[in-house]
């Protein structure tokens, strides 16, 4: 036993150790779908840096920075704050219903000085954060216990419920499947899960009708784009028609003309991903969504390396965040989902989808840096 | 420890589990979109050039018509255009000032502006001023820099370099209405024209050409990113007429102010070489647009200017008709040309008395004099032996009251009564109405086409047709060879007769028009004819006081003279109405003489032969004789049905009033045998050599 690598724990690292133990080859990667964006960002401008790809290069250093910062941040002193930020964030999320701005029907923001900060991107992460510390000094019996689930089910279902009231279906969504995956991680029955998922369709015919309209609209669309092909329909039919004229090989750089002549909505933001499909084609498509693949792959092969329980659910956690921001955003672009104005992380244009999201990866990669800390079991508070 | 390893193991499983998702998912994802991509992908490439490639048809350049020695009579002339748009300038106002300080804009055409560039998207162009001349666009050109967001464009708009000269030929163009762009959606096309009347309406097909495309680049506001391909327009073909410009505007100052028409045929294929309706119009303002003065003008006008008198004016044929009733006699045998009859001055059918114009009578006549002096009796008597129906069939045959194949539109058929054609209107057929058909008055009305179709068949024997178009692009249309034409049918002796009576109108001592001889020794044949637009009271007559030349303007009787030369190798045929010119003798024949003057010495015809072709009357003359000599004895062919009262029983009151392009029946007359189709030896024109 005392062989076992995995026992030699330490308590701390010097600095110069720890950015040796950052994974240099993760950042790269990063680096990499930063590029992707600035590429198709120049091209969304019309083959010019400026607006959209020069502020890009920009966000992402600083937000380089930030994830460098937090990754040399212990992970347990960051499980200490883990409660605290939920407060926070939830306490944010509760204010942005009051004072928030409004914009292209729900997604709300609040405005900090010329940043625009979405609480309910915080949320995310906050709730990771929460849901790991929670389950973190939970034994197996423990977690078996149903009363010991409660408390966490209602740190996930009070930020959803906020979320909905944005109202924002989407991320509400999100959010509560990343909450379900820590859940599931943590080793939470089987059963249980089906329980919660078997009354889902008939909640689902309860929800709908009592969506918003433009919500039920986006559903109606999702079903027949083409009902309504100058309305509701408009964004996914163009967007279509985008990734099919792209075929194999794409139009090349500077040639899409679904984007270039702004048949394309929003093409700098959620429709970045039919801007690459267009003028790169199904191959360069496939190379981004390969690399947005290794990311999150790799998210968890950071979660399945790490020796604490605490690291494994937030790594997890956060890596099946970035997942669920790439599934939602390539499925809405192609049409195999509602729309749901979720941006393509790293390569939409954005501030502060892009701070939230390299903060989460400083997070994950502070869990990488610490993987073999000594990190016992949270003090039990019975 | 145990509780680590336990922890471990589940969080690995699942963790893997959830990682074999994601990549399911992810793999899901990469399948849809190979379908989107590449098994659909054709689909949607067509989808995505629909939304970009936006195809817009140019306007041809409509075709030039062109008279028989290559003059253009319309042709199309390069129109500059500044166009405004908006969004390339900073202050549409200030543009505008300046473009105003250079090419003045009226107060209302800033404000058509201001509302156009409110109404349409910025980068829209605007027209600001069309038809710049030439100085205009240099001082555009010299000041743009003062003058963002202005844009000099070319098209092109239809001239008439003849103005009215040509109107009622022509015709004109007019912005095509939304019924005709339902019809043909290539009339949508911004500066396209469509013709409205005259040649430009009749060969409209031909002059029209074959739109050019060009395909655009357009985003999804619909602004145009650059050109991808031109595909330039086919000019429509050119169409030549018949119409000699220059005997046309000697035509036309020959009559002068007089509200009259005129029509010169080449009476061996029908070709039209003059047709002039007077006053006329200048069909360039229908291009750009008519003021309501200028309408009310035209329409206020009891001469009539937009009419097409020549095709459309209706009159009674008067004394004109005199041949085709004797012909109508000869062929059915009902007169011989040696019996004489006697004109005692009047004929009294009944209770009726029908006068002659010549009070005293000419005393006994063959046909021969009967035409010469263009007695009336003599005719009454023809007509109440032929009847009404063989003359209206003789009529129809040589080209009146029948439809014609002028290639103009809205040409009248004119009528010629028959007793079906009385029937149908409810009344049983009178001796008196044949007896007033006899001299051309009563229900009859022709249009001077007709007359000159009438006056060329005469003197051809050929069923020719008269038409305006000869040569489309560059093929000679086939009615231009004469031996397109069928014989009449008629016998030749029978023609023969007529011509001699017709020569001897003009050149015998004592014929009803001496003014028309010609002073150059070539022969002319003719005839008078008077036709009354009011009856004449038996009052008025027995008192001895009427005299047709004190009446008011519009009461008097119109002028008319067919006539044909050179009398042995007839090359021209004319019909001339002087409309309210009181008799034919003295106001129709001079003008009649001086436009075969005119003709003759021109020979339009002739010249058009290629080299070394046979001239007729080669010796002519190039003066025109001078009008000033007319004198005023003799009237002839003031002829009067002296009727009891409106509505009598007898005849009398069937003079109608004929003015011109309004006429009493719409109803076509009665349709006359078919001309004969077989060619035969009584060919009246000599033969002659045909290229």
């Amino acid at each position: 036993m005392t062989n076992d690598r995995r026992l030699l724990r330490q308590t701390s690292f010097d600095l110069t150790t720890k950015v040796l133990r950052i994974s240099w080859l993760y950042v790269l990667l990063l680096c990499a779908l930063a590029a992707v964006g600035y590429t198709a960002l120049y091209s969304a401008a019309g083959g010019s840096p400026e607006p959209f790809a020069a502020r890009h290069v920009i966000r992402f250093a600083t937000g380089l920075v930030i994830m460098v910062g937090v990754a040399l941040v212990d992970i347990r002193f960051i499980a200490r704050l883990a409660w605290p930020a939920y407060v926070v964030a939830l306490g944010l999320l509760a204010a942005v219903l009051e004072i928030g701005h409004v914009g292209k029907g729900a997604q709300r923001w609040l405005d900090l000085g010329g940043l625009q900060l979405q609480p309910s991107e915080l949320m995310k992460i906050a709730l990771v954060l929460a849901l790991a510390a929670w389950f973190h000094r939970a034994s197996w019996e423990r977690i078996g216990n149903p009363l010991f689930l409660i408390p966490p089910v209602i740190a996930v279902l009070l930020p959803v419920g906020l979320i909905l009231k944005e109202p924002n279906l989407g991320t509400a969504l999100i959010t509560a499947l990343v909450g379900a995956a820590v859940f599931f991680a943590a080793g939470v029955r089987w059963w249980k899960f089906l329980l919660v998922a078997l009354p889902v369709p008939f909640a689902a015919k309860f929800a709908y009708e009592h969506l918003h309209d433009y919500q039920r609209a986006r559903i109606d669309t999702f079903l027949n784009p083409e009902s309504d092909p100058l309305g509701a329909g408009y964004n996914i039919i163009q967007s279509q028609i985008a990734l099919g004229s792209g075929g194999m090989w794409g139009k090349g750089f500077l040639q899409g003309t679904q984007g270039h002549l702004d048949f394309l909505p929003e093409k700098q933001t959620d429709f970045i991903f039919t801007m690459i499909g267009e003028e790169f084609g199904l191959v360069g498509a496939l190379a981004v969504m390969g690399l947005l693949c290794l990311i999150v792959l790799g998210g968890m092969l950071i979660a399945l390396r790490c020796r604490h329980q605490f690291g494994r659910l937030v790594a997890l956690g956060i890596a099946f965040n970035f997942f669920m921001y790439v599934f939602v955003n390539i499925a809405m672009v192609m049409g195999a989902i509602p729309v749901g104005g979720v941006p393509l992380p790293l390569v939409s244009h954005g501030g502060s989808a892009m701070i939230t999201v390299m903060l989460g990866f400083g997070i994950l990669m502070s869990v990488h840096v610490h993987r073999d800390v000594e990190f016992g079991e949270m003090p039990d508070r019975r | 420890m145990r509780r680590e390893t336990r922890h471990a193991g589940v969080f690995t499983r699942r963790a893997l589990l959830l990682m074999g998702g994601q990549v399911a998912v992810l793999g899901a994802l990469a399948a849809k979109l190979y379908q989107v991509q590449v098994v659909e992908g054709a689909r949607y490439t067509t989808m995505a050039n629909e939304n970009r490639i936006s195809a817009r048809m140019i306007a041809p350049p409509r075709g030039r018509i062109l008279d028989r020695f290559g003059v253009p009579l319309a042709a199309n002339r390069v129109n500059w255009r500044a166009l405004l748009i908006a969004e390339q300038t900073n202050d549409v106002q200030a543009t505008l000032d300046n473009f105003a300080r250079i090419v003045p804009l009226a107060d209302h055409e800033r404000a058509r502006l201001d509302r156009e560039v409110h109404r349409h998207r910025r980068f829209i162009p605007v027209m600001v001023r069309e038809f710049l001349t030439w100085d205009d666009m240099a001082a555009i050109e010299v000041n743009a820099p003062d003058l963002p967001g202005i844009l000099v464009d070319v098209g092109t708009s239809r001239i008439y370099p003849f103005g009215e000269q040509f109107a009622h030929i022509i015709g004109y163009v007019a912005p095509p209405s939304e019924a005709d762009v339902a019809e043909d959606p290539l009339l949508a096309l911004p500066g396209i024209r469509i013709g409205r009347a005259g040649i430009e309406s009749t060969q409209d097909q031909v002059l029209r050409g074959r739109a050019g495309a060009v395909q655009l680049e357009v985003n999804a506001v619909g602004r145009v990113i650059r050109e991808l391909d031109r595909q330039e327009g086919l000019q429509g073909d050119e169409v030549g007429l018949a119409i000699d410009s220059g005997l046309q505007q000697a035509v036309l100052n020959r009559l002068a102010e007089e509200s009259a028409s005129a029509v010169v045929l080449d009476c061996r294929n029908g070709e039209v070489l003059a047709m002039v309706s007077n006053p006329s119009f200048d069909p360039s303002l229908f291009n750009s647009g008519v003021s309501q003065a200028q309408w009310v003008e035209w329409t206020k006008d009891r001469r009539t200017p937009l009419i097409n008198k020549a095709t459309a004016g209706l009159y009674a044929p008067g004394s004109t008709f005199k041949m085709a009733v004797a012909l109508a006699g000869l062929e059915s045998h009902a007169i011989t040309p040696t019996e004489r009859f006697s004109c005692p001055g009047h004929l009294d059918i009944g209770d009726t008395r029908f006068h002659c114009w010549r009070v005293g009578g000419h005393g006994s006549l063959d046909l021969r004099g009967g035409l010469k002096n263009s007695c009336d009796v003599y005719f009454y008597e023809v007509a109440r032996r032929t009847g009404i129906d063989r003359i209206a069939a003789m009529a129809n045959r040589l080209g009146m009251g029948t439809q014609l194949a002028i290639d103009l539109p809205e040409a009248r058929n004119g009528l010629i009564p028959t007793r079906e054609w009385r029937m149908g209107h409810g009344h049983a057929w009178n001796i008196g109405d044949t007896i007033v058909s006899g001299i051309g008055q009563g229900y009859i009305q022709v249009t001077p086409l007709q007359l000159a179709t009438y006056a060329a068949r005469l003197a051809s024997g050929r069923a020719l047709e008269p038409h305006l178009t000869r040569r489309i692009g560059n093929s000679l249309q086939p009615g231009a060879r004469p031996e397109t034409w069928p014989s009449l049918g008629l016998s030749e002796r029978s023609l023969h007769i007529m011509r001699e009576g017709m020569w001897a109108v003009v050149n015998e001592p004592g014929g009803t028009a001496p003014l028309a001889r010609l002073p150059n020794g070539v022969q002319m044949a003719g005839k008078t004819g008077s036709a009354q637009v009011r009856r004449v009271s038996r009052e008025l007559r027995e008192h001895g006081h009427f005299n047709s030349a004190k009446l008011p303007w519009e009461y008097r009787p119109h002028a008319l003279f067919v006539a044909f030369a050179p009398y042995d190798a007839p090359r021209y045929a004319l019909a001339v109405v002087v409309e309210h010119g009181n008799a034919g003798a003295a106001a129709a024949a001079p003008v009649a003489r001086d436009l075969m003057m005119s003709t003759l010495s021109r020979d339009p015809a002739g010249r058009n032969e290629p080299p070394g072709g046979p001239v007729a009357g080669g010796s002519i003359l190039g003066a025109t004789a001078s009008s000033g000599t007319a004198s005023s004895g003799a009237l002839a062919g003031g002829t009067v049905a002296d009727g009891p009262t409106a509505g009598g029983a007898v005849a009398g009151g069937a003079v109608g009033g004929a003015v011109s392009g309004r006429s009493v029946f719409g109803g076509p007359a009665a349709g006359g045998p078919a001309p004969g189709r077989t060619l035969t030896a009584q060919d009246a024109v000599p033969a002659r050599p045909v290229p």
